[in-house]
């Protein structure tokens, strides 16, 4: 049997039709897993020990790293504001823009994404470790169900926490950006609390929240999902944490995309 | 009773079953030797339910093992992994008494933990481990927890996977008479796979083993010096020259 030549066009088209269908395939994947995730989570047994670790892990100590994200990003955004805003004398706006690219863009994607580096990554390897290392077998073989006992718990977290997470970088952020506003660039602080809270909509504060669920879900599954499907050894721990990583944050960003078309464009 | 017929297991082209057929009596001991790599542990895992065969059946008290309420299914077993499979994030004693924190066999945690240190306590271990974590642990102490893990809620049916491989020849004694003991006393049926010939002769009822996908000969173990087989008497014997192959 002779073979196209790789360049050929036909091979071309068969190599790409083979990605397209290995892509499918892989959403198809991801969707049965994030179904079964939650219809393990609606039904019992349930593990509340699980989900108050989880809870810990994934909402209160990730805390720190999300206000020191907030707080920077948003001091940042203040003086690229007023600098840009100077060129037409429109430096006055800074307090509306900031709340306004914190809340509706910066947080919820800053957030996403800082999940995303910390609690993607560690759900992935611990699960992977534990396929590894024939924890998974042994959980089953001692009657507990991994989607109920590992996945649910921690999904279920990150649906919860990561809104607040997004609503705590949200205020930190303002509060960093009106910090240089009103130290360094000479505004008037009561003025721009005012300005801030009277610019804001409730349309930009629940597509916030709604974001950063989504992210929050989507960060924990991508998680739960490469860790299960890891490969065996150290290298196939190592492979399931750089998937994970780079699924969760590419999927945030495309959800992101279609979240702000969904709240700001209908 | 367990009954394996004809099982055919292969990973990519890496055939490992290839039509195994064994049977184990209820409440009797069957050892399975053989060389490493040739899917013990791929057997094991297969009556569990942990790995799908490609084919063939598998039949625990003439119902295939596939069928039926799962749950049910492997609350009869106890299963020590040849890695131990301890849970790192949980102590010692939670490990062991995991079934009975949770589910269908679930009691008071002062209880489970009172059976938790009694069964660390046979497989040799001082109360003190049981606030440990599983990772300040040595190999062979970790062993030991899995064992008693999987005794914990005294199981009809227990694996167990290389029970002695990495401890001492007096600690190895003492899970040998345990495993002995478990069978004998509790009526229990056990699955054994090991390399060490003592642990055979102390534990078996029954001898099988396994080589390149089916089963080359089984039998009582009184059986095993005389068996005629020349598999067997390599490996009885540990002769590099024979049948197997020393290069797998
Ligand atoms: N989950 C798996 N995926 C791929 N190959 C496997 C898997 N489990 C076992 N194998 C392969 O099957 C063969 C038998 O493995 P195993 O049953 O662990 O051997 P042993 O007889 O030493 O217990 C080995 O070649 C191993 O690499
Ligand atoms: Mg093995």
């Amino acid at each position: 049997m002779s073979h196209p030549s790789p360049l050929s066009p036909l091979a071309l088209l068969a190599r790409l039709g083979q990605m397209v269908l290995g892509a499918l395939g892989a959403v198809g994947r991801v969707a049965i897993f994030g179904l079964s995730t939650f219809s393990h989570m609606v039904r019992p047994p349930y593990y509340p020990r699980e989900v108050l670790n989880a809870l810990l892990q994934v909402g209160w100590l990730s805390l720190p790293v999300v206000g020191l994200t907030a707080i920077f990003t948003g001091g940042a955004l203040a003086l690229q504001i007023y600098a840009g805003g100077a060129r037409f004398n429109a430096e006055a706006v800074v307090p509306q823009i900031v709340a306004i690219g914190m809340v509706r863009e910066l947080g919820p994607v800053l957030v996403g994404l800082m999940i995303a580096a910390r609690v993607t990554s560690s759900i992935a390897a611990e699960i992977a470790t534990m396929k590894v290392t024939e924890q998974i077998d042994a959980l089953v073989t001692l009657s507990t169900h991994p989607m109920k006992y590992l996945v649910a718990p921690r999904v279920l977290a990150a649906l919860l926490t990561v809104p607040v997470l997004v609503g705590v970088g949200d205020i930190i952020g303002i509060m960093g950006g009106y910090v240089v506003a009103t130290q360094n660039l000479g505004f008037n602080p009561a003025a721009y609390l005012k300005n801030t809270v009277d610019f804001l909509e409730a349309r930009d504060i629940i597509s916030s929240l709604v974001k950063g669920a989504a992210f929050g879900t989507i960060a924990a599954t991508m998680g739960c999902y490469y860790g299960m499907q890891s490969g065996r050894g150290a290298q196939g721990v190592g492979r399931a944490t750089k998937g994970s990583v780079e699924a969760a944050a590419v999927l945030i960003l495309a959800a992101n995309f279609v979240l702000t078309g969904v709240f700001f464009s209908l | 009773m367990i009954r394996l017929e004809n099982v055919h297991k292969a990973f990519g082209d890496n055939k490992v079953l290839q039509g195994m057929t064994l049977e184990i009596p209820k409440g009797s001991s069957m050892v399975i030797i053989g060389g490493s790599g040739t899917g013990k542990s791929v057997a094991l895992k297969s009556i569990l339910g942990l790995i799908k065969p490609d084919s063939g059946e598998i039949l625990v008290d003439g119902k295939p093992a596939d069928s039926g309420d799962r749950d049910a299914f492997l609350a009869r077993f106890g299963m020590l992994f040849q890695g131990a499979a301890l849970f790192d994030s949980l102590p010692v004693w939670q490990n062991v008494a995991f079934r009975l924190l949770r589910g269908s066999l679930k009691r008071p945690v002062e209880e489970a933990r009172e059976i938790a240190i009694e069964k660390l306590r046979r497989v040799g271990l001082k109360a003190d481990v049981a606030d440990r974590l599983p990772a300040e642990l040595s190999g062979g102490m970790q062993k030991r927890v899995g064992l008693a893990r999987a005794i914990a809620a005294e199981p009809e049916i227990i694996f167990f996977d290389e029970p002695t491989t990495g401890l001492d020849p007096i600690m190895s004694g003492v899970i040998n008479d345990l495993i002995r003991e478990i069978v004998v006393e509790m009526g229990a049926t056990a699955m054994t796979i090991t390399h060490d010939m003592t642990s055979v002769r102390a534990i078996a009822d029954n001898v099988a083993m396994l080589h390149a996908g089916v089963i080359q000969w089984t039998g009582p173990v009184a059986e095993m010096d005389q068996s005629g087989d020349p598999y067997m008497e390599q490996f009885i014997h540990g002769r590099a020259e024979g049948p197997i192959e020393a290069v797998r």
